[in-house]
């Protein structure tokens, strides 16, 4: 171990922990069926067995909010995933990139710049409008949205691990480039996408959550907390419960992850630990 | 300083073309013939033929994205195959709604941050600097949308004093007009305010140990004299960039917020463009904004290379 954990990554992972609990558990119960719809149950108050009440449609909202959980991790994984599966080779390549072949790094990385100005729900809406709203185009559209980022990440740590004296060596042993990309930049750049992807995931949720908000993420009865909000938006002058729990749910969740990331960086980077320390 | 703006704006032309062309390939392997879809399953195949010629959708795909592009060029987005409008001025009507919206939502957030980040760094070490940190980082994680739901609850639902949606437009009634508009810039400018707080803190935490800043408070200067004078400025620079980023992030930001507040920007368009398949509108207005984050990053680069000269030479 490198130390005593800081604050931000216990109680980020404390948060993670929370939300990942919830989704599993999911899976094998939940104190009710969350798209049973129950006429009356309409609005049900807290308590009785329904612990944070019922929707307009007399659904638990607790085993929503359970159920949304696993919605919004599945899509952060799978979006976060695709996006480092692309973007960790493109920016290790292009960080790797001896000076005379600068033009394939410039190349990279304007096209990189390109996707960059197309935010996930721009594609999501695009492919929204030619497949149809779902689960899938929404993974879809914050994973091809995301990859800039780690191309980014993966490029500037590669350039810094590539002028360090191992890399040297391994050069001179007359090790492959592959060779030396997977042995030694790989792993010496991990921690950097680590943090990356916790903040990467954080982003995603927010991203699924406004997709879901306007109709283009997972699609109903699959309970999703955008939708959840969206839902309660007409009941906010009767019953404003509705938009608190998702609203919690969303926000404790990216702050979770948010915090993961801060704290993961500050364990893994003994240096900044340092400057952290001398104050 | 005039080679690097060649440079940059050859990479802002190719760019924009760049992104014309996937927007439009995107959009053109859209399943179903419009001019199908407009005739209905009854259309006799000649009206169906003649409708195509008429939108010009039987020419070959390169031809449609020139006459496309060529015409974006000149401001016409072409002609709706759903409602036979003219896509342009829709958007045009639109654009000044949005623009509004995301820079009032961005007054609000410097307004917010360069005080609270440059105080978060002066008092690093107290409590208080923790707990704007700490407030700042309960911000970000709450998305744009859900801070207006909220705010809705605060101040149209339990307050009553602010409308909890609609428009009024600036020309018939300008007090109408701002109580409309309240609400949906505070939701986006706090959570940008707090996103950015956090840049101005660290900029300003980073300048705060340069050498230079020591020597101005070993020559008499107090200590927040000394960041006034010397700090602020370097500690900019950081900022501009992330500016520049926040601002794409808003116009983004605007397309939920606009449908929380039901106010008449490109993104409600956007979204009814979607609703009735209405693929020029959707590419029309998707290109709009794409254009925007291009043009915003290629200023954020000029003013970038303006404010660090040395910045200019490596890129």
């Amino acid at each position: 171990m490198r130390g005593r954990p800081n604050a931000a990554l216990v109680i980020g992972g404390a948060l993670v922990g929370l939300v990942v609990l919830a989704a599993l558990t999911s899976f094998v119960w939940t104190p009710h069926d969350p798209t049973y719809v129950d006429a009356a149950g309409k609005l049900r108050e807290p308590g009785d067995g329904y612990l944070l009440g019922a929707d307009k449609f007399g659904r638990d909202t607790l085993s929503q909010l359970m159920v949304g959980a696993r919605t919004t991790l599945y899509v952060g994984i799978v979006a976060v995933g695709v996006a480092a599966l692309i973007g960790t080779p493109l920016g290790v390549v292009a960080g790797m990139a001896p000076r005379s072949q600068g033009w394939l790094s410039e190349l990279i990385m304007r096209l990189n710049d390109l996707v960059f100005a197309f935010p996930a729900l721009l594609l999501a809406v695009m492919l929204a409008a030619v497949y149809g709203a779902g689960t899938l185009t929404a993974m879809a559209a914050i994973g091809v949205a995301t990859v800039p980022a780690f191309a980014r990440v993966a490029r500037a740590a590669t350039m810094q691990v590539m002028v360090t004296d191992y890399i040297l060596a391994a050069r001179a042993a007359g090790r492959r480039r592959t060779a030396i990309a997977v042995r030694h930049v790989l792993p010496n750049i991990g921690s950097v996408l680590i943090v990356q992807a916790s903040v990467s995931f954080a982003i995603a949720i927010l991203a699924e959550a406004a997709l879901s908000f306007l109709g283009f993420g997972t699609r109903p009865p699959t309970p999703s907390w955008g939708r959840m909000l969206q839902e309660s938006q007409e009941l906010l002058f009767s019953t404003p419960r509705l938009a608190l729990w998702p609203g919690l749910a969303v926000a404790l969740a990216v702050l979770g992850f948010n915090l993961l990331g801060d704290g993961l960086r500050d364990h893994l980077d003994p240096r900044l630990r340092r400057v952290r320390a001398e104050g | 300083m005039t080679l690097y703006l060649l440079k940059r704006m050859a990479v802002l032309v190719a760019s924009t073309a760049v992104a014309g062309v996937a927007v439009f390939a995107f959009m053109a392997v859209l399943p179903g013939d419009p001019a199908e879809i407009a005739l209905g399953v009854n259309a006799t195949p000649e009206a169906v033929a003649r409708l195509r010629a008429q939108f010009g959708t039987d020419r070959p795909p390169a031809a449609q994205f020139l006459d496309w592009f060529g015409g974006l060029a000149q401001g016409d987005f072409g002609t709706s195959y759903v409602t036979s409008s003219p896509v342009g001025p829709q958007i045009a009507d639109r654009l000044g709604v949005t623009g509004v919206l995301v820079l009032g939502g961005m007054a609000i957030a410097l307004l917010i941050a360069v005080p609270a980040g440059t105080f978060a760094a002066v008092h690093h070490r107290n409590a208080l600097g923790a707990a704007i940190s700490a407030a700042s980082q309960a911000g970000i994680a709450v998305p744009a949308f859900l801070a207006g739901i909220l705010l809705v609850f605060v101040f149209a639902v339990r307050a009553q004093a602010l409308p909890s949606g609609g428009y009024v437009p600036v020309a018939e009634d300008p007090v109408e007009w701002l109580r409309s508009l309240l609400l949906p810039w505070l939701s986006l400018g706090l959570v940008q305010g707090a996103v950015l707080t956090r840049y101005v803190r660290s900029s300003v935490l980073d300048v705060m140990r340069e050498d230079y800043l020591r020597t101005a408070r070993a020559k008499g200067r107090g200590s927040m004299g000394a960041l006034w004078r010397h700090g602020l400025r370097n500690a900019s620079i950081p900022v501009v960039t992330v500016l520049g980023l926040q601002l794409a992030t808003l116009l983004v930001g605007a397309v939920v917020v606009e449908r929380v507040f039901v106010v008449p920007g490109l993104g409600d368009l956007l979204l009814n463009g979607v609703a009735g398949r209405d693929l020029l509108l959707v590419q029309g207005v998707v290109m709009v904004l794409v254009v925007a984050v291009l043009l915003i990053n290629f200023v954020v680069d000029v003013c970038y290379a303006a404010l660090d000269p040395r910045l200019r030479g490596s890129r």
